[in-house]
């Protein structure tokens, strides 16, 4: 048997649609099968994996604290892939902006003012972009790979922010543990419903995302970065310079890792610690995709992404599989979303060795279309 | 044996996985395919030779069963980029994903096991000259591979028609399928043959380096192995010499961290990938000569016509 590929007339809105959807129903598939392989029920495993965590408001309002960061970052490299920029480093941006934001409240903790929230996070958000603004230096000016120069800088970033947690930063009273001291109250986002903690973050995520969308849809620059994406040719005969779109979706997508970073320690740690993060910014490239880099779908993508996070705590506590899992859910994901895309552009067809016959004709007709 | 000596046999041990993973890489690179899950294929390779080795009580299966791991996992990335034309920058950071999570999976019952190290075989004669002999030919088998290798690599691409015919795949793949070559079936191999090669320097991380399972134990050498690629321009000498000078790197700062210079431990621990940035920057500057050396297919996809 062979797999061959007939090039579609034109994308298929169709499967666009549909697509991720079908990459959902076989990710659920493959997980049932890992259960299974790990002597569990799957149908109950998957039941509390996917579906308990929609049935508590404790958990509802963890998949919302989970999918802020995701969000806000997600749609920052959807900018980046949209234009051909492969920022795989948004991890370290957002180290990078929590770090930066964490000045005011570390630094200068007898300050107390209603301007120290805005302050932390514009800092957030510059510490982030400027972060960004290395790999983006390198690719615009010195023709630097910037997959690889900005994945480098995560670990970069993870070693500083471990230094300064226990080193300069660390906390007169924390007992010797390597964390800052604890925010004061007027430096903590502030939770937006009574029923929870979900913060302020995950109003910056869906703003951010709606914000995004409507610049890609309805603006000038929009256009220019699915042209230039698109191919850097034409974008140069309109006009667009490809070393300024380097620019603008690196600092863009590192400052929104930036903001991500200081809401969520801000909001959700309230203090620095040597991890900060279970890996959002590789997550958020997930999401990215799953999301097909619209913005408004990578709302919804980080909101499933952040369920396997919660679920994959679930199930730790009721089935004693390790959170591990959630790590393979999400390898899978992305898998199965990047296969299912080949149905948008590409007819898929299997031929086996003896009906050869039918499918020259196959190809004909196809010819003919 | 001297202090100048030992510090030698440490930078041969953590040179040998990322020249493995790289020559691996650049024979998938040369026919024009640019994985990026090196990272994942690697870690696989250690847990499964860890595994494996705990198993059976043999490092020798523990190798196998890193080259193979390697090479099946490479075969998905295969399927999704050569047959269902995916995006390979994206595939590639999918694999990697993925094989962290399964590594932590397999080897969560092994964290804390003290593993089966590699013994070195000493080469009658040639281990008995003073100096270089217990460094290259009182080795472990990994090691030896290693230099075969690279040995090999550069007379199987430069010297035989089958290494032709992938360097001509890399740099145009249209032509390539116009004059009959198997494209997709050629690239399938050279995809399997990076697969192994990471796989196998994944085994060295877990019977050689630290001979134990650590999650993550990786720490970004596949990456490392993607830049030294670059670095080398795709020659595999290059390859060779770079390696050794990223091995060196990362233990002159164990032991500069050793020597406790009161520079903080974490930006020495830092240095080997602020390397691979400023040699990433000093090679690549110059775009005339990257645009020279670089496979001009890398990276894109490819259907046949029929």
């Amino acid at each position: 048997m062979r797999i061959e590929l007939e090039k579609r007339p034109q994308a298929s809105v169709f499967y666009a649609v549909l697509s991720p959807f079908i990459a959902l129903v076989l990710t659920v598939i493959a997980g049932g099968i890992m259960f299974w392989l790990l002597g569990k029920d799957p149908v109950s495993a998957l039941y509390s994996f996917f579906v308990e965590p929609l049935l508590d408001v404790w958990s509802l309002h963890e998949i919302a604290i989970k999918a802020a960061p995701l969000i806000l970052i997600g749609v920052g490299l959807s900018i980046c892939y949209r234009s051909n920029n492969w920022n795989i480093g948004a991890e370290g941006q957002f180290i990078m902006g929590a770090i930066a934001g964490s000045i005011v409240p570390v630094v200068f903790h007898e300050w107390h003012s209603p301007l120290v929230l805005p302050l932390m996070l514009i800092f957030g958000m510059i510490g982030g972009a400027l972060y960004a603004a290395i790999p983006a230096f390198l690719k615009a000016n010195l023709n630097t790979n910037e997959i690889l120069s900005s994945l480098m800088l995560v670990y970069v970033a993870q070693f500083f922010l471990d230094w300064i947690v226990r080193g300069p930063w660390r906390s007169p009273e924390g007992y010797n543990f390597p964390v800052t001291r604890n925010f004061a109250p007027e430096a903590i986002l502030p939770e937006i419903l009574d029923s929870g903690r979900t913060n302020l973050g995950f109003v910056f995520a869906i703003v951010a995302a709606v914000l995004i969308w409507f610049m890609m849809r309805y603006t000038l620059k929009g256009f220019e970065i699915t042209v230039l994406g698109q191919s850097e040719r034409a974008g140069r005969f309109a006009g667009f310079s490809s070393r300024r779109m380097i620019w603008f979706s690196m600092l863009l997508s590192g400052a929104l890792a930036g903001l991500a970073g200081i809401s969520e320690v801000s909001g959700n740690i309230n203090k620095l610690q040597p991890i900060i993060s279970p890996g959002y910014g590789f997550t958020a490239i997930i999401v990215a995709f799953l999301g097909r880099l619209n913005p408004l779908g990578i709302i919804a993508a980080g909101l499933f992404l952040a369920l396997t996070y919660v679920g994959g705590e679930a199930v730790q506590l009721t089935l004693t599989v390790s959170d591990k899992v959630t790590r393979v859910f999400q390898g899978l994901l992305l898998f199965f979303v990047l296969s299912c895309d080949t149905l948008i552009l590409y007819k898929i067809r299997l031929v086996f060795p003896g009906r050869t016959a039918a499918v020259a004709q196959d190809g004909l007709q196809g010819g003919a279309e | 044996m001297g202090i100048i000596e030992a510090i030698l046999l440490t930078v041969v041990t953590a040179a040998t996985p990322l020249v493995l993973a790289a020559i691996g890489e650049l024979v998938t690179e040369r026919a024009g395919v640019l994985n990026l899950g090196v990272e994942g294929m690697m870690i696989m390779g250690a847990v499964l030779a860890f595994v494996a080795t705990q198993a059976t009580g043999s490092p020798y299966v523990g190798i196998l069963a890193g080259i193979g791991g390697g090479a099946l996992f490479s075969l998905l990335f295969g399927f999704l980029t050569l047959t269902l034309v995916a995006n390979q920058v994206a595939t590639g950071l999918a694999l990697t994903i993925l094989g962290l999570g399964i590594s932590g999976q397999i080897g969560e019952a092994y964290v804390g096991m003290s593993g089966t190290k590699l013994p070195p075989i000493a080469i009658p004669g040639l281990s008995e000259i003073p100096y270089l002999g217990p460094l290259l030919f009182k080795q472990d088998l990994i090691f030896y591979i290693s230099i075969a290798l690279v040995i090999g690599v550069n007379w199987f691409l430069f010297k035989t028609r089958a290494g032709l015919k992938i360097r001509a795949i890399g740099d145009n793949h249209g032509s390539a399928h116009a004059l009959g070559i198997g494209v997709i079936r050629t690239r399938y191999l050279a995809v399997l043959f990076g697969g192994a090669c990471a796989g196998l320097a994944g085994a060295q991380l877990s019977l050689v380096y630290t001979p134990q399972w650590v999650e993550n134990m990786s720490a970004g050498r596949g990456w490392i192995a993607l830049a030294l690629v670059v670095f080398a321009s795709w020659r595999p000498w290059r390859v060779l010499a770079g390696g050794y000078l990223f091995g060196a790197v990362s233990i002159s700062q164990l032991h500069a961290q050793a020597l406790g210079l009161g520079i903080p431990s974490q930006f020495l621990s830092a240095l080997p990938y602020v390397a691979t940035v400023v040699v990433l920057v000093l090679i690549s500057h110059n775009r005339r000569m990257t645009l020279i050396n670089t496979p001009a297919s890398l990276g894109k996809p490819f259907v046949p016509d029929r």
